[in-house]
């Protein structure tokens, strides 16, 4: 395509693996500062909003899902490849999603159980983040994510500044919020203290213990919150599902709940 | 920049002073005070009045105070009881406040309950404290934005409705006269604390149901308030249990006080009532069984850098800052800036935590890499380098920090077990990228 006209606006890809488009359709949810992000960038490549393609290179991709086929790995470097900037957006892409709970069992087993045809079935044993594969410049994480990180991200590259994605806990998004803690005032099971912020705290402001959609904050202590959990009455199993959710493949995450798979087990 | 209010000059040490020197309230166990509140003695005193005048009055005679701050044009925030807890709200009506409702607070635990008491006090401290009120979670300081090559630089208008606090406790006086020093004290004061709290009204509840997380007498500040406008509060109200309805003896600590309190109703206080008062202050000491010993923390945590026992917290310390944004006197905070796509700059003002990795981040990475060296430098400054920044302890010994900590980390044990093994031998701090 010609760049006679569009020559400083930045080319953005969005690209899919094993996902649920959610993370992507959250640029779509940026209904008010939708249009000005349009108008700041050329959209190359991205299914849910447009059929045009526009051949690479891109200024920056951003690749929402996990890698859990042959295919995926080679397409996932030809992205990287063509990309100057490579971020990821979600859970799956970060560490693995909801798929990564294969990686607890035997994906042979599962295929069998659920297809007719299994032999058509062609997949890793595996499901993996992307930065298990290539390079990647930067991680938005959350199930979904949250589309004012999103934005964050695109307004901070636009004007070449570092995002402001920040990287501690939840409980310092509830404390800002005056949200009660639930899980000292209520004896609610909580991941809020070991799970990163970028939600706005939303589930302990409906008097719900955080999920951990935004996986392992940066100096979780995963090992403390389990055992003040046990203590408080929830089962070692319960714990270990607890941390097998979202982000079961983030290491932090996927420890925890390792060592507590079974009543007998634990740390 | 100059504030509405002239303050006092300098509050906090120069260089080369002992913090110690010149008997500024900086020992622990002195209940003594400093702060904006000495505002009453720069006001000009247009009539002579008894400031040791106190009264009694009945719940009426509160809900007056409220319509009398109102009228003023103050917005009085007092306690309520949201999601399980209590939290400070804006209130117009003694209705709103937590009448039969007591707390249960342990370390890592907190639960209320309710029964037919008429009292509306009878709970201490919960997760919000007055901090909120004069240093916001998050602020606005200041937006940018551009056109036909003419940048606009604006400042947010700020609220400048004064705020009333209903009900803060001795130990949350306490904690706002230590952020007194910290954000207005120095020289080079925060324009928006210095005037939201100058423009405060303190109406001060003092303490007859300490929780089991409490330590206010190690520290000093409570369970009472004394006398006298260095204080720092307007009125003082005791909440003193009688056979049926509560009654409350309000004591006067400002000019401003004296003023409002003629709108309250009540007559003047007997001697038994301040009898009554003691007891109520009695057995609120006497049912503190936590804790610090106040006398030597300072020292004994400057001798204990190594201690292994930081290694041990660290085991349990979930570095998830809840501790830093319950005290009332964590003042951490950072500043970030965003653009908008539409070329609008905006610049906030957050809390932040000296438990952020993020926080001692610096070029080549964090300083405070490791759990242990984060949670010794909260320690540490709390209780002893506070002594040497801004003259005074910077715990006021509420316990919020121990009940709020959700695996319930022990501010009191934590310096009890290094006490215990004062000198204990040093660490061997693995290379990790800690520097500390």
């Amino acid at each position: 395509m010609s760049t006679s006209t569009v020559v400083s606006r930045p080319t953005i890809a969005v690209w899919k693996f094993s996902s649920c488009d959610g993370c992507q359709l959250s640029l779509l949810d940026c209904e008010d500062e939708l249009l000005g992000v349009v108008g700041a960038v050329q959209i190359s490549e991205f299914k849910e909003l447009t059929r045009t393609v526009v051949e690479g290179p891109y200024d920056v991709s951003f690749v929402e899902g996990s890698i859990t086929t042959a295919d995926d790995v080679e397409r996932i470097r030809a992205i990287r490849q063509a990309s100057s900037m490579l971020v990821t957006i979600g859970a799956c892409a970060t560490s693995g999603g909801i798929q990564a709970l294969r990686n607890y069992a035997d994906v042979g087993e599962f295929t069998t159980a659920v297809y007719a045809h299994p032999e058509y079935i062609s997949t890793l044993a595996q499901s993996t983040g992307i930065a298990d594969h290539v390079r990647v410049d930067f991680e938005l994480r959350g199930c979904p994510i949250d589309r004012y990180q999103l934005l964050e991200v695109i307004t901070a590259t636009l004007s070449g500044r570092k995002p402001v994605i920040p990287g501690h806990t939840v409980c310092q998004q509830c404390k800002g919020r005056g949200t009660v803690c639930v899980m000292v005032a209520h004896g609610t099971p909580c991941l809020g203290p070991v799970t990163k912020t970028g939600c706005g705290a939303l589930c302990p402001a409906v008097d719900r213990g955080c999920y951990g959609c935004f996986g392992p904050s940066d100096s979780a202590n995963t090992s403390s919150l389990a055992r003040q959990l046990i203590a408080l009455g929830t089962s070692r199993v319960d714990v270990s599902r607890l941390f097998r959710t979202f982000n079961a493949g983030a290491p932090a995450f996927r420890e925890e709940s390792l060592r507590n798979d079974s009543p007998e087990t634990g740390g | 920049m100059a504030g509405r209010f002239g303050w006092p000059a300098r509050l906090a040490p120069r260089p080369g002073e002992s913090p110690r020197d010149g008997g500024d309230g900086g020992d622990a166990n002195e209940n003594r005070a400093f702060g904006p509140n000495q505002r009453s003695t720069e006001l000009p005193i247009v009539k002579l009045m008894d400031l040791s005048a106190s009264f009694v009055v009945d719940r009426a005679g509160l809900d007056r105070l409220l319509g009398a701050m109102t009228a003023r044009g103050y917005r009085t925030i007092g306690p309520v009881v949201r999601d399980g807890a209590v939290v400070q709200r804006q209130v117009s009506s003694t209705d709103e406040l937590p009448q039969g409702w007591h707390d249960e607070q342990a370390p890592g635990h907190y639960r209320l309950h309710h029964d037919d008491d008429p009292s509306l006090f009878a709970w201490a401290v919960g997760p919000g404290s007055p901090k909120s009120e004069f240093y916001p979670a998050r602020s606005l300081v200041w937006r940018a934005s551009s056109a036909d090559e003419v940048v606009t630089l604006e400042q947010p208008q700020e609220d400048s409705t004064p705020v009333a606090l209903i009900g803060p406790r001795p130990c949350e006086l306490a904690g706002l006269r230590v952020l007194d020093r910290v954000f207005a004290g120095g020289e080079v004061p925060d324009p928006h604390y210095r005037d939201r709290r100058a423009s405060s009204f303190v109406v001060v509840a003092e303490c007859g149901t300490p929780a089991g997380t409490c330590f206010c007498t190690s520290m000093g500040t409570g369970p009472g308030v004394a006398d006298g406008v260095e204080v720092g509060y307007d009125l003082a109200l005791t909440e003193l249990k009688s056979s049926n309805e509560p009654q409350y003896l309000v004591r006067v600590g400002s000019e401003r006080g004296a003023e409002v309190v003629e709108e309250m109703g009540g007559s003047p206080a007997a001697p038994a009532d301040f009898a009554a008062r003691d007891a109520v202050l009695d057995e609120a000491a006497r049912r503190i069984e936590r804790k610090l010993d106040a006398s030597n923390v300072r020292q004994l945590l400057a001798d204990n850098l190594g201690h292994p026992r930081w290694d041990d917290v660290a085991s349990r310390c979930l570095a998830c800052g809840n501790c830093t944004l319950v005290c009332p006197t964590c003042f951490c905070g950072g500043v970030s800036d965003a653009t908008t796509v539409g070329g609008v700059v905006e610049r906030h003002r957050q809390w932040n935590s000296c438990f952020d990795l993020a926080h001692s981040l610096v070029h080549t990475g964090p300083v405070r890499a490791t759990t242990w060296s984060r949670y010794r430098q909260w320690l540490t400054h709390k209780l002893s380098t506070w002594h040497d920044q801004f003259g005074t302890s910077g715990c006021v010994g509420c316990g919020r920090c121990i009940t709020w900590c959700p695996v319930g980390i022990d501010i009191t044990a934590e310096v009890a077990a290094i006490a215990a093994s004062d000198g204990a031998v040093p660490v061997y701090i693995e290379s990790g990228g800690d520097r500390s």
